[in-house]
């Protein structure tokens, strides 16, 4: 029966989305804007249930939410990897710079100026910093590199002492800032960060932050930015919106988010929730259910 | 009275022994019985010598291609000499029986636990290799094992080959096909049964593990080496029982057949049947052994035609060209092989009308 | 004494020979970590096209040789299109397994175009390139062998050392979905050491031809033999296979001249074993790096 109920809902969706579809216009000053979009892996699982989102020129956006929520599955269906995972988005569009580019395959959508950084750093094992970050440059055909390295180092300094070693042998940090300088050697212009601070120690993190606000302010590059940190990433965003299910359920201007009572309870952990089972815990479990 | 079982629709296992189960129900238990008893009952006397030919060769191919499956398919190390390996065993058997005079009943498995001797000590590579470089040292021993049959003649006779002596269980002679059609099938049986059973154990359950992954095996407390040693035994095992059945069943051998060639022709069997998987062995198994078959079928009526005699046909390239384009399609359309167009068929029955 | 140098000289050039036949081998498993057990076929197939088009249609060498080695090359970007392109992101043992249909699917087609007679090309190798010191006469063939043989390696190694494009097919083998997300066209990378792999083994068979006379089932066997040397020398490594083509050279000429010619075929893989016992990943091949 629950499979019944599930394809009733979508259905409803699906008439509703019909009714309310309208020209999008672009607002001066947005770079990116998602519509309404829906992505389904394998033709049967659906992740995202219509999620918008705009992200304006030189912003830093932060995408908060807990696992599953969906978060990765937005920006590869920004970045176009969602096509080797065998992933589509079935519905809605994805507008950048006034082109409307979803479903087009990494080659292109790459060579326009959106970098995805990865999950859980994926670094070329056997190939050297150096190396890795040429082929950061892949976008250009390899086009003079030089330049763009020393930029590269001075950002992260770590990397140049070690710009001969196998990536394999580097730690937790440098690879962080190995993958992250990759990317800014492709000349990104919209740069999608994901869980810049997975596994990383406090003091790391703290760097690794002021590295990306320093990026955005000095490059002017358009971030979003996926965390669980979501302390650290409302610090440096502009904007924030928040995921649950699949689904934007809240989003605003960082400095309201961090005020917000619900945001400070479930995602800074600064509300009393851990505390004895009062009636306020069961009244914030119903808050919270009501997002999902 | 047991409460008969049948399939709900979809996996509503809430208990480990239920995914455990080797029938999901009653019905699939009965049926099997029935199959078994047509099998033994029926078949031999329905069929032509041929076709019982056919049907012992697919038996002793499905025990060697259950042997290899267990390794590459459970244990995830893919061999490249199981082909030597069976001729290993077809080469116990042949000189228990002829030089130290064993019956059959005793040289069929004293041939299993050589050649799981043998499969053990080109399994030591595992202990360092891994992977691609694992399957290049079973390619090894499969060239090294052919060189020894050929060229250690004292005790495999060489390119002569070695005549078996007549075969007899229990003062009954094997002389035919349909004698010994029963032998073989006995023997997959039980050989079939064993596999299942050992996948089911916590041994099962290790291989899989180390196929899946093996540092995580490791951490898990599964000692790695000697569990691929006991996988590279078991498959050997397999092999050389099948070895011996073939080399009985053919009575006289030489070292020909065991060639690269039989050792890829097996992989490509449990990847058309579905790696992983004890039935698709079997189910490859037929599929190769009829493909096998089919072409020297069609090679004949060639040969009949007068252009294709006149024009020197043979069967050599018609049968590479077959045997390549039902490997790359299998692995093109259905790279899980036909144990899993199987399950689909099934569940579609199963489902049937209302498939969502 | 002599018989020795006779030996070592023999044993060197038919090295050289494996090796070259090798390198073919090393770019696609460099690129895409893939065991190519259709490149025996490959090398074969280069062979006939150049002996119809040098036997048959009489076309100088110095066209026919280019016009085989682009034939190679179109059928090694064919065979990627085709074969290997929807198996992207399968597990390995499907796309060997894939390799090994498509052996048995070249040789069919091969012998029923030529049976498995023994062809020879007509002599065109001036007779001037052979070598003669004393007693020592290295005969043309193995001289522009060796040389052919230096040549490639020097311009491979520069190229996956140096090149952007040799870089980017050293991180489509290192990890797939980085360089996806770098904007590396992974396609292209595919097509291309498909490609020059095959161009590489048509040049190889060609020269084994002119040495060894071209036979269906001869060149298809060297085509095993490519991978003790790979092995040897280290899948990942194209100096290494150089080397290890020269090791099992010589260890073939060796127990050939000295012990029995029965046990020279078997010799190669012996020496594999043991060597692989010491170094698992070969004399020169990457250690893998593993992180769990």
């Amino acid at each position: 029966m629950a499979h019944y109920s599930f394809q009733f809902q979508t259905l409803a969706i699906l008439v509703l989305r019909v009714g309310v579809r309208q020209e999008v216009v672009m607002k001066d000053g947005i770079l990116l804007q998602l519509n309404n979009i829906s992505v389904v892996y394998s033709d049967v699982i659906q992740v995202l249930k219509g999620v918008s989102l705009s992200v304006e020129e030189k912003h830093i956006v932060s995408l908060l939410g807990s696992n599953g929520a969906g978060k990765t599955t937005t920006l590869k269906a920004i970045s176009g990897l969602l096509k080797t995972e065998n992933g589509k988005v079935t519905d809605g569009d994805i507008v950048y710079r006034k082109k409307s580019i979803q479903n087009s395959p990494p080659e292109t959508i790459t060579r326009q100026g959106i970098i995805q950084v990865l999950e859980g750093r994926q670094p070329f094992k056997y190939l050297t910093i150096e190396e890795n970050l040429r082929v950061g440059t892949a976008t250009r055909w390899g086009k003079p590199y030089k330049k763009d390295m020393e930029l590269i180092y001075d950002y992260f300094p770590p990397l140049k002492e070690r710009r001969k070693t196998l990536a394999g042998y580097c730690s937790g940090g440098e690879l962080q800032m190995l993958v992250m300088g990759r990317a800014l050697m492709a000349h990104p212009q919209l740069l999608l960060l994901d869980e810049p601070s997975l596994g990383l120690a406090p003091l790391v993190v703290m760097e690794i932050f002021q590295i990306i606000e320093r990026i955005n302010k000095e490059q002017g590059t358009t971030i979003i930015l996926v965390e669980q940190n979501a302390r650290m990433a409302l610090q440096i965003a502009d904007y924030g919106y928040i995921m649950e299910n699949g689904k934007i359920v809240m989003e605003g201007v960082s400095a309201d988010l961090k005020e917000n009572p619900d945001i400070k309870e479930f995602y800074l952990g600064m509300g009393t929730s851990g505390d004895a089972k009062s009636y306020r815990d069961v009244k914030s479990y119903k808050r919270r259910k009501r997002w999902l | 009275m047991r409460k008969l079982h049948f399939h709900p629709c979809g996996n509503f296992n809430e208990r480990y022994e239920q995914e455990l189960t080797i029938f999901e129900t009653d019905f699939g238990r009965a049926s099997l019985v029935v199959g078994l008893v047509m099998l033994f009952a029926i078949v031999p006397y329905a069929s032509g010598p041929y076709l019982i030919y056919v049907l012992n060769m697919v038996a002793i191919t499905a025990i060697a291609a259950i042997g290899l499956n267990i390794l590459t398919g459970f244990t995830g190390q893919l061999s490249l000499g199981h082909g030597a390996f069976i001729g290993v065993g077809a080469y116990a058997a042949a000189i228990l029986a002829t030089k130290a005079g064993f019956p059959f009943i005793l040289a069929v498995p004293a041939a299993g636990s050589i050649t799981a001797f043998v499969g053990v000590l080109f399994g030591l590579p595992s202990g360092r290799l891994k992977g691609l470089y694992l399957t290049i040292a079973t390619l090894a021993g499969q060239f090294i094992i052919e060189y020894l049959l050929v060229h250690w003649e004292g005790l495999t006779e060489g390119t002569m080959g070695i005549v078996l002596p007549g075969v007899s269980i229990f003062g009954i002679a094997l002389d035919s096909d349909r004698s010994f059609f029963y032998v073989v099938y006995v023997c997959l049986i039980v050989m079939t049964l064993i596999a299942v059973n050992i996948m089911r154990t916590s041994y099962g359950r290790a291989f899989i593990a180390i196929r899946d992954n093996d540092r995580a095996a490791e951490g898990m407390g599964i000692p790695i080496f000697p569990y691929k040693l006991l996988s590279f035994g078991i498959s050997s095992f397999y092999a050389g029982i099948a070895g011996a059945l073939w080399a009985y069943y053919m009575i006289s051998i030489t070292t020909e057949p065991f060639n690269l060639g039989l050792s890829v022709e097996y992989i490509a069997m449990i990847i058309i049947g579905g790696l992983g998987s004890i039935t698709g062995a079997i189910y490859g198994a037929i599929f190769i052994t009829g493909l096998n078959e089919g072409l020297r079928w069609l090679t004949d009526i060639l040969m009949g035609v007068d252009i294709f005699s006149k024009a020197g046909f043979s069967m050599a390239p018609l049968r590479e060209l077959a045997f390549g384009s039902a490997i790359v399609l299998f692995i093109l359309l259905e790279p899980r092989g036909l144990a899993e167009v199987w399950r689909i068929i099934r569940s579609n029955f199963r489902l049937w009308p209302f498939s969502y | 004494m002599d018989f020795f140098i006779h030996l070592l000289i023999n044993g060197i050039s038919i090295g050289f020979l494996y090796g070259l036949a090798a390198m073919g081998f090393v770019m696609i498993f460099k690129s895409s970590s893939v065991l190519n057990f259709a490149h025996g076929e490959l090398m074969a197939l280069g062979a006939f096209v150049f002996l119809v088009l040098i036997g048959w249609a009489e076309l100088p060498v110095y066209v026919a040789f280019p016009l085989a080695l682009a034939g190679s090359f179109l059928l090694g970007f064919v065979v990627e299109r085709i074969f290997l392109r929807p198996l992207i992101g399968e597990p390995l043992i499907y796309v060997i397994m894939l390799t090994v249909g498509l052996a048995s699917i070249f040789k069919g087609i091969m012998l029923f175009i030529w049976g498995g007679n023994l062809y020879t090309f007509p002599d065109f190798l001036p007779a001037g390139l052979a070598i003669h010191w004393g007693s020592i006469n290295i005969p043309p063939v193995y001289v522009v062998s060796i040389a052919i043989g230096l040549i490639f390696l020097m311009l491979f190694g520069l190229f996956f050392k140096y090149s952007s494009q040799g870089i980017y097919m050293r991180s489509v083998a290192d990890n797939q979905p980085a360089a996806l997300s770098l904007g590396v066209h992974v396609r292209k990378v595919f097509a291309l050491s498909w490609a020059i792999a095959a161009l590489v083994a048509g040049m190889s068979g060609i020269v084994l031809g002119i040495i060894n006379g071209i036979n269906v089932h001869d060149l298809s066997s060297i085509g095993l033999k490519v991978f003790p040397v790979v092995i040897l020398g280290g899948l990942d490594s194209i100096g290494g296979a150089v080397i290890g083509g020269i090791i099992i050279g010589l260890l073939e000429t060796f127990t050939g001249g000295y012990l029995s010619t029965s046990l020279r075929d078997v010799v190669p893989y012996v020496a594999l074993v043991f060597i692989l016992m010491v170094k698992p990943y070969g004399l020169f091949g990457l250690i893998e790096i593993e992180r769990v």
